[in-house]
């Protein structure tokens, strides 16, 4: 056993160690260094009110990524969040055309169920049939779209017949940080503190490495991953509900496409796509890196034909630095399990 | 043996393609008498055309399915090839031959790339074709960025659409069944195509019984990317335009038919035949659907369905019957018992 005999300085470095061998590190240092060269050649880049703007773009990606990371993490797959994206943003537009007056929490408790129950339908559907998520909910994907675009034809609401104060939310800002984005990094702490330290968030990891093990292990299996496509839902609800506030209309149209770009974000912040390890908080940097390369590249003045294309070979490093990492890992823990013998 | 055939065909017809076989029967005959219109030349026409991308690019996608990988960067592909197609036939003065010949190669080269990152790096095609799904898409936008080119010889872009005598059939039919023909020649009857199945269900073990794993996958992909390229080449002339969103989106319904017509999600499970009729349904059903001005957003919704319960109602039915199957095994169990007990 060689944990036994751990110094004090050891256990420093090996804190040290484990900072700088984190997952998340790449794609953090891939954002500063992006932000610090942005910066360095457009200095207005950081200006209260462009950084503002950077951070109200983030916001829905994120919650919408931290999301996706649960199911993503549990070897599953949510290809129908942007239909629910969809749904929310438009039924929180319904519920303030037929009750104007009605509490701003109730439409966020109201649009967090509601997608909640949409999850719900994935996730009885991914556990009950025993087929891979993908293909369940690139079904759902259509179903879900087809519904709200029978829902919403071609009726739209505008940012106009929403109650003030809700719009108020992705204008206000306190201490500069507009009021959704407090919100988004409440809930990504939130979600981030439960999938490390709660035991049913370290189950989905269990999960995730290998489900058959897991069941073994007397984790009930169908339950976690239940939950986690109804988690996945309410937060992509309430990434609808923020949708609403943040943007000018919402119809039948809204979130279309967007399913890959999440998953594309989860996967640069460093969560593997077969499931079993990667963090939310990564997940979180990875929607603020792809988010923030549209804004960079504007105030750099490349031409914004580029990227799409810059967000595809960051997408592919990510996969290729993770597995490198992970190589090497497994070739460093036979060397010292063989010391151990 | 007598019995063995007929079990065999009982298999045969009342297995998964045939079902979808059945489905497409029934929802063509139903139009054709409550549709208005359905029952023509024309229909065939409209609606063979507008299934060619999905049924072109579903021949190699359901080998890579089958094989126990995907690709998710077809669409992008076939979008780069249409760009590439337009500013060469734009810029460089070829003629239009060589200009497709070219735009071909980036279909080789886009799936090379995939093949490479995912055989020789080992990394998972769910994440590399997502990437090189922005990848391409996004190439294409720099390539041509967002302009059009529209110019393209008439008697081509009129050929794309000219029909075989009276029947409506489209030309080009005749080189989408070669393209079919290839695939399924190539699945079924080669030992490449039979150690595909093997790969899906099990890579260890496909390596073992000497199938080159990797091998077989690079050039799975270097064809998915061709077939893309072509199909990029077929809607820039069908459209008459090139432009960087061309095939925007399609990867998802080429996807939602393979896995409709039967072809296992998890590898080792389906075939050719199958697909056709999977691309058939929802393109037959789609169109009848327009016609009868049922709204584009129900449409959808179908699609969608017909997924969902194609891969749900096999897991209920085996459900059932080893619900039934336990049930009989219980009885007789008793029944042994019993009879043991009285011979006792």
């Amino acid at each position: 056993m060689s944990t036994v005999t751990h110094t004090p300085t050891a256990a420093r470095s090996g804190a040290v160690k484990r900072f700088f061998t984190a997952r998340e590190i790449p794609v953090a240092s891939a954002l500063v260094l992006l932000i610090a060269v942005t910066f360095i050649l457009n200095p207005r880049f950081l200006s209260p009110q462009s950084t503002k703007d950077l951070m109200l773009n983030a916001t829905i990606m994120v919650i919408l990524a931290v999301g996706q990371s649960i199911v993503i993490i549990t070897r599953n797959v949510d290809l129908s969040v942007g239909a629910i994206l969809g749904l929310t943003a438009f039924g929180t537009g319904t519920v303030f055309d037929i009750f104007p007056d009605i509490p701003l929490v109730l439409v966020f408790v109201i649009g967090m169920t509601f997608g909640g129950l949409l999850g719900a339908i994935n996730g009885l559907l991914v556990t009950s049939a025993k087929v891979p998520a993908l293909v369940i909910t690139l079904g759902t994907m259509y179903i879900f779209r087809g519904v709200l675009s029978s829902w919403a034809g071609s009726k739209q609401f505008f940012s106009g017949d929403n109650p003030k104060e809700f719009g108020n939310l992705s204008v206000d800002t306190f201490f500069g940080i507009p009021i959704i984005t407090i919100i988004a990094v409440v809930i990504t702490v939130a979600v981030a503190v439960f999938m490390s330290s709660v035991r049913s968030g370290r189950d989905l990891y269990a999960i995730g490495s290998d489900p058959d093990a897991a069941r073994l292990f007397g984790i009930p299996v169908g339950g976690r991953v239940l939950s986690a496509f109804i988690a996945t839902g309410a937060l992509t609800g309430l990434a609808g509900v923020l949708y609403t506030s943040r943007y000018n209309s919402v119809g039948a149209l809204t979130g279309s496409g967007l399913e890959l770009d999440v998953v594309a974000a989860v996967v640069v912040g460093g969560v593997a796509i077969f499931g079993g390890s990667g963090t939310v908080a990564g997940a979180a940097i990875g929607a603020v890196l792809l988010s923030t390369i549209t804004g960079a590249l504007t105030a750099t003045r490349v031409d914004k034909f580029w990227q799409q294309a810059i967000v595809g070979v960051l997408i592919l490093s990510a996969i290729i630095i993770d597995r490198v990492v992970s190589l090497r890992r497994t070739r460093k823990l036979r060397v010292s399990e063989a010391k151990d013998v | 043996m007598a019995t063995a055939t007929r079990s065999q065909w009982i298999r045969r017809i009342s297995g998964h393609d045939a079902v979808i076989f059945y489905i497409l029967i029934s929802v063509i005959v139903i139009s054709m008498v409550s549709v208005n219109y359905f029952a023509s030349t024309l229909t065939v026409g409209f609606l063979l055309i507008q299934v060619v991308p999905v049924l072109l690019i579903a021949m190699p996608m359901a080998l890579v399915i089958i094989s126990g990988e995907i690709d998710l960067s077809v669409a992008s592909t076939a979008g780069l090839t249409s760009a590439v197609m337009g500013v060469l036939w734009r810029d460089s003065g070829l003629d239009i031959g060589t200009v497709m010949a070219l735009s071909l190669l980036i279909g080789v080269l886009c799936g090379a790339f995939n093949g490479f990152l995912i055989t020789t790096l080992g990394l998972p095609s769910l994440a590399v074709t997502i990437g090189t799904l922005a990848l391409y898409r996004g190439l294409a936008l720099v390539v041509i960025g967002d302009q059009k080119v529209a110019s393209f010889p008439k008697e081509l872009t009129s050929f794309v659409l000219s029909k075989i005598g009276n029947t409506g059939i489209p030309v080009i039919m005749i080189f989408v069944l070669v393209v079919i023909a290839f695939f399924a020649v190539l699945l079924h009857f080669t030992p490449f195509g039979r150690g595909l199945y093997a790969l899906g269900y099990s890579p260890q073990a496909a390596t073992f019984v000497g199938v080159r794993v990797g091998h077989a996958k690079f050039w799975l992909f270097v064809a998915t990317g061709v077939v893309s390229s072509m199909v990029g080449v077929f809607l820039t002339l069908r459209l008459a335009s090139a432009g960087p969103d061309n095939g925007t989106g399609l990867e998802l319904t080429v996807i939602a038919a393979v896995l409709l017509g039967g072809v296992s999600i998890f590898g080792g499970k389906g075939n050719i035949l199958g697909v056709v009729g999977g691309v058939l349904l929802i393109g037959t059903l789609t169109y009848a659907l327009r016609l009868a001005k049922v709204p584009e957003t129900a449409l959808i919704i179908v699609t969608g369905g017909l997924l969902v319960l194609s891969v749900v109602a096999p897991s209920l039915i085996a459900w059932g019957r080893e619900r039934i199957r336990l049930r009989r095994v219980h009885q007789n169990f008793q029944r042994q018992g019993a009879s043991g007990a009285n011979s006792a």
